[in-house]
């Protein structure tokens, strides 16, 4: 096979792993806004704030210390014990069902009826909100994630195409276990909405609002439980994101990733969701490699925006999202 | 004399606010995207200015004062600090190239110097075109050349036919070296490459599986934020051999390394100062201004790098204003005579010595015509076992030969665009 179709082979393949990983974040977004139709700015947020949370309670660093400290003019920072990463995990989602509870409480029952752009507005605050408050409970250091996810190259790949093909493959090891990861994760998502009481009253709700809480179903419930899941998933893009790079601020920016995904796959469609993250992993990574050198690299912000502008100006619902038909 | 200014400060504090402080604001930024880099250098700066008041009554007398502004790294705020900043202002450290673009006519008008150390437009080291920008002791296009005679030492001076590529971040910062790297790419025969990365880099695939493929030999990296702690771990991941893989000094810091474990073992950057925290210095900074419960932070970062950028910093500021206040026989300098310290400045091993900070980074002198310095940078190399950054060679000089004659060529096309006329005659 020619070296640079092979090379074409290894970005095709990296590119979908990296799709993967954006669609994790893209999912968060789909979920909120199926099942409410908020298009919620704070998701990013929320998946640094779900990585912050995990890794402090895994170290057992108390929370507020500084805050604490300066008021009381003590010195604790650790309580002084380590939690393993499983329970550590678990109690990251109990802290994420309780944010989302809060968030249901003071914000959006106040906002039901209100225009979308003013649930949108809402969210923004939300993601200020939460910037600060996890840097105030957490603080701004950069944090070494260390939940037992693989990295590096895998070995097996690495070994075998070099046997067949005279080149080895790169492929991250972290890459794959988000994959996998993914997969069961729309898996259990797609379990839940179909074949489940709650999912299916959250189905409800996400076609009509109105419909559903006149044959009894709680949106206040609903909205308390698509924002758990939301939370969720945002801790599961958290860890993978935060594997890679640190838990820091900047994990609160991939979202920026997965506005193009969306607008792709559709903001309704968890399956959409997967697909424009493939697209968008695929066809950006491909680019940056065919085209890239030729115009001086950086490409591939640039090319997922502009290919979901293409998409927008085609289908403006996405490739699965729900067709807007308003009569007037 | 210390009952005199206590009891002067006294009566001043009783009389009200007090108005003849030097003042040295910072231009912090805490929060946003970059905070984690801009913590430690925040610190280190304010808590040395801090242990000047405490320990030794300020300035020649004078105490300091130190306004801070949150800029979050954003070169609009960072613009809006300055000016709320300004009035009375001795010195501005930007921290950021694009605000210190921003603020470099504005500073010439209000008669405030700038020191971008290590950061900011190269070619302000003329003095001649740039007479209140200084960015000594070094700058980017040094760092590069330095960074490329490392190789040239590494490869017994013959860098024919080998591969270097430069990864950076794809702005007005990263693409600094790129005319030095050329022209060394002439000069020493290596196949010189660029691969740019866009804001933020947490994604860098493509760039790492490209090195994969093409196997450079070296990899000089101008990167900042979490594209730092990606950029190493990507490394990691390929196993491109750390000790060919070579950052800037705003690529190597503890922050930079320690998300990526043991596979950031080995990995290089630039400095332009010592590192570690075994200096006199640093005990007094714990007994006057942590013990004391007046660091600027949680007084956690006590000996890191860019803590220690930031104490290096403010101590170049203090001993400018020092010289300031020599020069014009009073104690109550402007920003305008500040300048004149600043381009009188000479830093001697002696005095560093005497300041609790030996060995800690190179002697250099300023003049009108150089607001640069020599521009020595050393090599540190992290070992991830222990923990920590060590320098593993002396501060070696750039390559006056080359960078010389484009920071001529550079500041001779702004002060022809901007109609400046040479200074220093």
């Amino acid at each position: 096979m020619p070296e640079q179709l092979l090379f074409a082979a290894e970005v095709t393949l990296n590119g979908l792993m990296a799709g993967v990983l954006y669609a994790l974040v893209a999912l968060g977004f789909v979920l909120i806004y199926k099942a409410s139709g908020i298009f919620n700015y704070a998701q990013g947020v929320m998946a640094l704030f779900a990585a912050l949370t995990l890794v402090g309670i895994m170290e057992g660093q108390v929370p507020f210390a500084h805050l604490i400290n300066v008021i009381f003019g003590t010195e604790i920072h650790h309580f002084g014990w380590e939690v393993p990463a499983l329970l550590a995990i678990f109690l990251t989602v109990i802290v994420m069902i309780i944010f989302a509870w809060l968030v249901n409480h003071f914000v959006m029952r106040h906002l039901i009826n209100q225009e979308p752009i003013i649930l949108f507005m809402a969210t923004i605050g939300l993601a200020y909100f939460l910037e600060g408050v996890g840097d105030l409970m957490w603080g701004s250091d950069i944090k070494r994630l260390e939940v037992g996810l693989p990295q590096g190259i895998n070995e097996f790949i690495d070994e075998k195409t070099f046997e067949a093909l005279g080149y080895g493959f790169f492929i991250d090891n972290l890459d794959i276990v988000a994959t996998i990861i993914a997969v069961i994760l729309v898996a259990g998502l797609v379990i839940f909405s179909q074949y489940t009481t709650q999912g299916r009253a959250l189905r409800a709700v996400a076609d009509d609002h109105q419909a559903a809480l006149s044959v009894g179903i709680s949106l206040n419930f609903i909205w308390v439980l698509v924002w758990s899941i939301a939370g969720f998933v945002a801790l599961v893009a958290g860890m993978m994101w935060g594997a890679k790079s640190g838990v820091q601020f900047s994990l609160s920016l991939i979202a920026l990733k997965a506005l193009p995904v969306l607008l792709i796959g559709g903001f309704t469609s968890i399956p959409g969701a997967i697909i424009g993250g493939l697209i968008i992993g695929v066809g950006e990574k491909l680019f940056e490699f065919s085209i890239g050198p030729l115009i001086g690299g950086a490409t591939e912000n640039w090319f997922a925006y502009v290919l979901a502008l293409v998409f927008l100006c085609i289908r403006p619902q996405g490739l699965f999202g729900d067709k807007i038909i308003e009569r007037v | 004399m210390k009952k005199f200014l206590a009891t002067a400060l006294a009566t001043a504090l009783l009389a009200g606010p007090v108005a003849a402080e030097l003042k040295f604001p910072s231009l912090d930024y805490r929060t946003g995207p970059f905070a984690a880099g801009g913590i430690p250098f925040a610190d280190g700066y304010s808590d040395y200015l801090t242990l000047l008041n405490e320990r030794d009554g300020g300035i020649g007398g004078e105490l300091i004062s130190n306004p801070t502004c949150e800029t979050a790294y954003n070169t609009e705020k960072g613009v809006e600090c300055y000016e709320a900043l300004k009035e009375d202002a001795l010195v501005f450290q930007p921290l950021s190239t694009g605000i210190t673009y921003q603020i470099i006519p504005k500073a010439s008008v209000d008669q405030i110097p700038i020191h971008s150390m290590g950061y900011g437009r190269t070619s302000a080291a003329n003095g001649k075109v740039f007479e209140w920008v200084f960015n000594y002791p070094t700058n980017y296009w040094n760092g590069a050349s330095i960074g490329v005679k490392h190789m040239l030492d590494l490869n017994g001076g013959d860098l024919n036919g080998k591969k270097v590529v430069l990864l950076h971040f794809n702005g007005a910062y990263g693409k600094e070296p790129i005319p030095t790297l050329e022209a060394l790419s002439a000069k020493h025969g290596f196949e010189f490459s660029t691969l740019p990365i866009d804001f933020p880099g947490q994604e860098q695939k493509s760039q790492w599986l490209k090195i994969r493929r093409d196997k450079p030999d070296y990899v000089l990296f101008w990167g900042w934020g979490v594209m730092n702690q990606v950029a190493v771990q990507e490394a990691a991941n390929i196993r491109f051999p750390m000790e060919n893989f070579i950052g800037i000094w705003w690529s190597g810091s503890e922050n930079d390394v320690l998300p990526a474990g043991e596979g950031a073992n080995g990995y290089k950057a630039l400095q332009f100062h010592n590192v570690g925290s075994d200096y006199p210095v640093f005990d007094d900074i714990q007994k006057y201004v942590v013990d004391a419960g007046k660091a600027a932070g949680a007084g956690d970062q006590v000996g890191t790098v860019l803590y220690n950028r930031g104490v290096y910093a403010a101590m170049l500021a203090a001993e400018a204003a020092l010289t300031a206040q020599k020069i014009h026989g009073t104690s109550k300098i402007t920003g305008a005579m500040m300048r004149d310290g600043m381009e009188a400045l000479e830093i001697t091993e002696e005095r560093m010595a005497e300041l609790g900070l030996p060995n800690f980074g190179p002697a250099f002198s300023i003049s009108c015509e150089n607001h640069g310095g020599r521009g020595p940078a050393a090599i540190s190399q992290w070992d991830a076992s222990s923990k920590s950054w060590s320098l593993v060679t002396d501060f070696v000089d750039p390559d006056e030969e080359v960078v010389n004659a484009l920071i001529e060529a550079d500041s001779a096309a702004f002060a022809a665009e901007n109609n400046i006329a040479e200074r220093c005659n």
